[in-house]
């Protein structure tokens, strides 16, 4: 397939079509909501179904059924619609469900502002459902690497029967960029779990509750989750961006890598060695990952770009156990921490660190 | 006479339900409508959250038991994805007049092809005998304990006559359980509303007024009695929607 120029929104529902995605359920909010538009046109053209749900309570748990009869399903929103969507993403995580939701942030709290932020990263990545569950968490940091997280995120649910997210930003929703799509749709999916209908041969009947009967049977099922969670977290990667020889490594996702990337060059050219790790998994966090390439003897500091009020510096702290400094340099309220505003923040911090 | 012969369409696992309980007795009338319809190996139930919620143990096929009040959302999803398998909702008035009134109503104004059971006991019988929307006025609940009001509650829902106002929906029929002729309509009202989705139409609910002894207080002989005296005139039986034949109330 050649290159084409397209909207990231509009990219991201076209590669998740290629990938064989078959339904989606959603509800209009902006910064997304091109994605149910041209789902509206595509689905019908590939034989698959379209619904524009009452709300996205509604919208989810329609995911939740049509993924649940073993369709490839998706639902788009962004943080307002992501909340009312919790519920389900617990339940259906219980239950082993596979399906992928695109979340376009925007900004918060409530209704907070349509432009780009990365508020929802507590949201996504711990889950505001109830109990023990786990989800997948990928994070595109332009429009090509989107597409090709959805097709992975689409396989990824399907082999640790989880629900997996595509944490964008209204940025990369709505700018266009270049992109070549792959089809990659897969032929002889597993969906020997899934209630399709029971001809009473080929398999046992199959039953999607999350009710428990027993302790055991609850623990069982929240340890499989961990289970399948911990496996996940074998594939999980980050990027890296002259990193090798680096004294201050920045970290960041998203749109706010790409401004970092940006904050590297300007730094390196005033002769400081910065160089960026950016993680491409959230959830499960890539921890092994970041400490390879943070866990060195040149590596002063570290700083992690956000913006939100600082929620993946957690994880980053966490990752690092305190083996190194982890600075917060971030904007809140829908403003993007510029090249030179990150610069200056590392240029301030190297001088206390250790000279 | 016939023999009584447990059908085919249940596990064989005992259920739960208190003597008295409707839910047995409306989810066996279900299980035998689709066995009689030869439809077993395509359906797929969707029992709502509340007493009959555990019922993905009693049907004899796949089920997905959705969050309190999300099962017509759910059965949308599968129905429209896998048209060709039969797929119904068990739910109770809470579960779907209360939790899941906006799912209820959407599912039935878009004519989901369907089949929907409601079990309208006027109570919450699993948490314990709380008031519901269903609930009569006067009703004494563990929440309305002096009885219900319309000041503190307002006034109880119909859902029959509600969904009869909506263009979607292509059968209504308000039921009971409380004596053997009325047993034997419900069975065929239920039998009817799966009949029509293995034709392509939709949407069909079947509402039965169903008692929860246990909640209500009463033994199951008086609550059968109190179902046909006090709960059939809140709520009367009959065909609201029928448009093989024309009508809609
Ligand atoms: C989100 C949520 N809220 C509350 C509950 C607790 N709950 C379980 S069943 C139920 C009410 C059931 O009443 P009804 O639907 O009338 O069914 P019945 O038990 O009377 O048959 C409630 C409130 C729950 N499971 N989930
Ligand atoms: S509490 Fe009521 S609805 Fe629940 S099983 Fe007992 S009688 Fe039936």
């Amino acid at each position: 397939m050649s290159k084409v120029l397209m909207k990231g929104n509009e990219a991201i529902a076209e590669a998740a079509i290629r990938c064989g995605c078959r339904a989606f359920f959603g509800y209009p909010i902006t910064p997304q909501s091109e994605i149910p538009e041209y789902m509206s046109v595509r689905m019908p053209e590939v034989g698959g179904v379209f619904l524009q749900a009452e709300s996205e309570l509604a919208g989810i748990n329609m995911v939740g059924g049509a993924a649940g009869a073993g369709v490839r399903t998706m639902t788009s929103t962004s943080g307002p619609g992501y909340a009312l969507m919790q519920e389900a993403m617990s339940n259906f995580s219980a239950v082993g469900v596979p399906f992928v939701v695109v979340n376009m942030m925007r900004g918060g709290p409530g209704s907070g502002g349509i432009l780009v932020n990365q508020g929802d990263y507590f949201q996504a990545t711990r889950g505001g459902g109830n109990g023990d569950y786990r989800v997948l968490v990928l994070a595109p940091y332009n429009v090509q690497e989107a597409c090709d997280l959805i097709q992975e995120a689409f396989d990824l649910a399907d082999e640790f029967r989880l629900p997996a997210i595509l944490l964008g930003d209204a940025m990369i929703g709505q700018m266009m960029e270049t992109v070549e799509i792959k089809d990659v749709v897969r032929e002889n999916r597993d969906i020997s779990w899934a209630t399709t209908g029971w001809d009473r041969k080929s398999r046992p009947r199959n039953v999607l509750f999350s009710l428990n009967a027993t302790n055991e049977e609850n623990e069982a099922r929240i340890l499989g989750i961990e289970e399948r969670f911990h496996k996940a977290a074998e594939r999980a990667r980050i990027d890296t961006y002259r990193a090798e020889d680096a004294e201050v490594i920045l970290v960041a996702y998203g749109t706010s890598a790409r401004v970092s990337s940006a904050a590297v060059d300007t730094l390196r050219e005033c002769g400081i060695r910065a160089g960026l790790v950016r993680p491409i998994f959230l959830s499960p966090f890539p921890v092994e990952r970041i400490r390879e390439a943070v866990i060195k003897p040149d590596v002063k500091a570290v700083v992690a770009v956000e913006m939100s009020r600082g929620m993946m510096v957690d994880d980053v702290r966490l990752a690092l156990n305190g083996e190194k400094p982890v600075y917060l340099c971030n904007r809140v309220g829908s403003f993007v921490p510029m090249p030179d505003e990150i610069a200056d923040f590392v240029k301030q911090i190297l001088s206390k660190e250790v000279r | 006479m016939a023999e009584f012969r447990i059908t085919g369409m249940h596990t064989g696992v005992p259920t739960h339900y208190c003597p008295g309980c409707s839910h047995g007795l409306i989810e066996r009338l279900v299980m035998e409508s689709i066995e009689e319809l030869g439809i077993q190996e395509r359906v797929i139930a969707v029992p709502g959250v509340g007493c009959a919620g555990l019922a993905a143990a009693y049907y004899n096929c796949d089920c997905h038991s959705p969050s309190h009040g999300r099962a017509l959302a759910v059965a949308t999803g599968i129905k429209r994805v896998r048209p060709d398998n039969i797929v119904f909702t068990y739910q109770g008035d809470g579960d779907l007049a209360s939790i899941g009134m906006m799912e209820t109503i959407h599912a039935a104004n878009r004519g989901e092809v369907l089949t929907t059971i409601m079990a309208n006991n006027a109570a919450y019988g699993m948490t314990g005998g709380q008031a519901s929307p269903t609930t009569l006025l006067g009703q004494r609940t563990t929440t309305s304990q002096q009885g219900r009001t319309v000041k503190a509650n307002g006034y109880p829902v119909h859902m029959s006559e509600l969904l009869s106002q909506l263009d979607g929906v292509y059968y209504i029929e308000r039921v009971t359980v409380n004596t053997v002729p009325n047993i034997r309509k419900a069975k065929k009202a239920i039998k009817h509303a799966f009949q029509n989705q293995i034709e392509g139409k939709g949407f069909n609910f079947v509402e039965v007024l169903a008692s929860c002894p246990t909640t209500w207080g009463m033994s199951p002989v008086d609550a059968a009695k109190w179902i046909g005296t006090d709960m059939i005139r809140e709520y009367p039986l009959g065909v609201f929607v029928d448009k093989d034949q024309g009508v809609q109330r």
